[in-house]
């Protein structure tokens, strides 16, 4: 009797255990950002519908970069689902690292990505990877300050305009900054500020023979520029400053202006931020050369060539990336906090039209071009980056350079010749020159 | 009059080593207090020091988003395994460096020491395709033979260090009684050195529960230690400074409560044989 009960468990444990392990578990590595962290918070709902459970590995994004490239090129098959940016997924796409994303279904309406986003996550017409939130830059700035300077921002300012309205908003003993903007060394961080601002002032990394190109005008214009506006109307030890730190002091009202990502207008317009109910926001300036100093980037969800789970993660990508995500991220915590940036049908949605970044996030994505990025013709497709496989290495040791520049450690004409040697030594041992 | 000197002298000694703990425990202390207050309060410019509105809504979200147990399971075991595997290897090693020595004796330990030197990024590649070959990545037991490996300079190092101190002639006498090898190193050796093995032991546990490069690139979801906890909540875009102090401080606790209580063991061991 008791032979017999113990057999029954153990067939009913052995079952248990052997469905159980039938379902199959994706796991994705995922960089730690607000619209990330949510999408975790909804796994339950992808679970639910598939049955294909789901295991996060999130990193921060310099520490994720460096481990899923270790990763995909030595084939490690650690990870089903990928989170990257616009920059890798053509070059892996290119080398064939990436599984094709060209049989998503007709429910999924791929038609739908916007076609800035499409192209900058393709290789040669091919999709490489479907962008979860996209992004550009855009001016945010308070409407409050600027009435006081009796100055109003037009929708699309110069630098000229930006520089006059940062002086005229800086209070020096309110310890109000007319202007924050990120000059911490880093390839994604002031090394993709002043590559997208070097665009409108008629500059750019490469000529078609790949030769470097800081040695022109339009560098020492560019940077010139940049530092003496900081100088003037920037806070204090500025060099140091990305993304976070200038969110920081925009969010504790310290900043009249701020150029940079579009995400952060929800955080800027949030419940953290003491000047919520005064920001405005317009596009990211220019000099009138026909070029703005707006990026495009995108974090996309892609499937590494190899992984065994290709099916589960092809269903994954469509749940994360679908009209019905979005639908239900703003059902549970309303427009604002959506996604944005991917998809044309979420800027059409008379509820999405009513936040008031929404209009201007799209103007800044639908004006910036990776493939026609510069006003002198380029070699490179990217904006705030040349997507080559050697550029994250060049544009760090580069911004080191112009960020010991903007602290005042060498002059601008030492730190554009010492970056023109090294992108010029470096490309040459690429073997481009 | 002297004594009033001594005492004095024994103040300003007692006085600065309160500063220089205080200035070394800063960071913690910050760390923890910015653990208990909102994002907004977490970057407040001046700096709130205690007067904020304290919640413990980081540890509840934290705990929500993370498997903690999971990671502190991981941290515990392979930062332990690493340790007690080294020790192992580490006894014999540092017994025949010390009481046989040869002539090539301390051109090993600097070879031994030599290795550290390497920058780990170095051999990431190797060791991770070596990983692939045997299907360690992401395994606990691939990490902890690592990280074992990484530490056994400084454990042999370190044992070689007190087993000096140790008179062999003691040795000599165990086995003029008849002890054999195993006898001599278990049964003599060991308890003598019981301090010195006892703080190698928790200086290394520590170093393995710290280490971060290996942590991170070896691990994905399984085996990932409190080192990738924390890595999931910092972010270059976003101000997540209050949840990720919450995160640091549920990864420190177990080893800043492990140092305090073994505070006196450690200092013992640390300062063993430095006043002769």
């Amino acid at each position: 009797m008791y032979l017999r009960t113990a057999l029954c468990a153990a067939s009913a444990l052995a079952l248990t255990a052997g469905a159980a392990m039938a379902q199959s578990t994706l796991t994705i590595a995922t960089v730690n950002n607000g619209d990330m962290i949510r999408m975790q918070g909804y796994t339950g709902d992808f679970t639910e519908k598939t049955g294909i459970a789901v295991e996060w590995v999130t990193l921060e994004e310099n520490v994720l970069r460096s481990r899923v490239t270790t990763d995909i090129t030595t084939k490690g098959g650690q990870f089903d689902i990928m989170t990257i940016g616009m920059y890798e997924t053509p070059i892996w796409g290119a080398n064939g690292w990436l599984v094709p994303l060209d049989d998503l279904s007709a429910e999924y309406d791929v038609d739908d990505i916007l076609p800035a986003m499409a192209g900058g996550l393709s290789h040669e017409g091919t999709l490489y990877a479907a962008p979860f939130y996209g992004e550009s830059s855009m001016i945010m700035y308070r409407t409050d300050l600027m009435e006081k300077a009796g100055m109003e921002m037009p929708d699309a300012p110069t630098w000229q305009f930006v520089r006059e309205a940062a002086a005229a908003m800086t209070d020096r003993d309110a310890d109000i900054n007319g202007i924050c903007l990120r000059g911490k060394a880093g390839w994604g961080e002031g090394g993709a500020f002043i590559t997208a601002m070097s665009n409108s002032f008629g500059a750019r990394w490469f000529d078609m023979e790949w030769n470097a190109q800081f040695d022109t005008e339009a560098w020492a214009n560019t940077l010139n520029f940049y530092k003496g506006m900081m100088d003037e109307s920037g806070p204090a030890g500025y060099a140091t400053n990305g993304f976070n730190e200038n969110l920081s002091l925009f969010n504790q009202g310290k900043c009249g202006m701020w150029i940079d990502a579009t995400v952060a207008a929800s955080f800027v317009t949030g419940g953290d931020s003491t000047v919520a109910d005064s920001v405005g926001f317009a596009l990211a300036p220019d000099t009138g050369l026909g070029k703005r100093s707006n990026w495009l980037w995108a974090w996309a969800l892609a499937v590494p060539a190899g992984t065994q789970q290709e099916a589960e993660a092809k269903q994954f990508i469509e749940w994360a990336t679908s009209k019905e995500y979005i639908a239900l991220v703003a059902e549970n915590e309303g427009w604002a906090n959506v996604p944005p940036g991917a998809r044309t049908s979420l800027y059409e949605n008379p509820e999405y039209q009513k936040v008031p970044f929404a209009q201007k996030t799209l103007d800044s994505i639908l004006s910036a071009d990776p493939t026609d990025s510069t006003v002198e013709p380029s070699p490179y497709v990217g904006i705030q980056f040349a997507a080559i496989p050697e550029f994250a290495g060049i544009a760090t040791e580069v911004s080191q350079e112009f960020s010991a520049a903007y602290a005042g450690q060498q002059s601008i004409e030492d730190a554009l010749a010492k970056a023109q040697a090294i992108t010029n030594e470096a490309m040459e041992a690429a073997g481009y020159r | 009059m002297a004594r009033a000197v001594t005492n004095q002298r024994k103040m300003i000694n007692t006085g600065a080593a309160w500063i220089i703990g205080l200035l070394i425990f800063f960071p913690i202390l910050w760390t923890i207090l910015t653990s208990f207050k909102s994002e907004a309060q977490a970057i407040a410019d001046p700096p709130i020091f205690l007067f904020f509105d304290w919640t413990t809504e980081n540890y509840s979200t934290v705990m929500e988003r993370s498997n903690y147990g999971r990671f502190l399971w991981n941290s515990i075991f392979i930062a332990g395994g690493s340790t007690i595997l080294g020790i192992i290897i580490a006894v014999p090693a540092a017994w025949s460096m010390a009481f046989v020595p040869s002539k090539r004796t301390k051109d090993i330990l600097l070879w031994m020491l030599s290795t550290k030197m390497l920058p780990a990024v170095g051999v990431l590649y190797p060791i991770y395709l070596l990983f692939i070959q045997f299907g360690l990545l992401d395994n606990v037991y691939g990490l902890t033979f690592v990280l074992m490996l990484i530490n056994l300079p400084i454990i042999v190092w370190m044992l070689y260090t007190y087993f000096r101190e140790i008179p062999g002639e003691i040795l000599e006498a165990a086995r003029m009684d008849g002890a054999t090898l195993r006898d001599e190193i278990l049964y003599v050796l060991t308890p003598m050195a019981i301090p010195g093995i006892a703080s190698t032991l928790l200086l290394n546990f520590i170093l393995a529960w710290n280490e971060a490069f290996w942590t991170l690139n070896l691990t994905a979801a399984k085996a990932a230690p409190l080192t990738a906890f924390i890595a999931s909540y910092s972010s270059p875009e976003g101000l997540f400074y209050a949840k990720l102090s919450a995160a640091s401080t549920m990864a420190i606790a177990p080893i800043l409560i492990l140092g305090w209580f073994s505070q006196k063991q450690l200092v013992r061991g640390l300062t063993f044989g430095a006043v002769k």
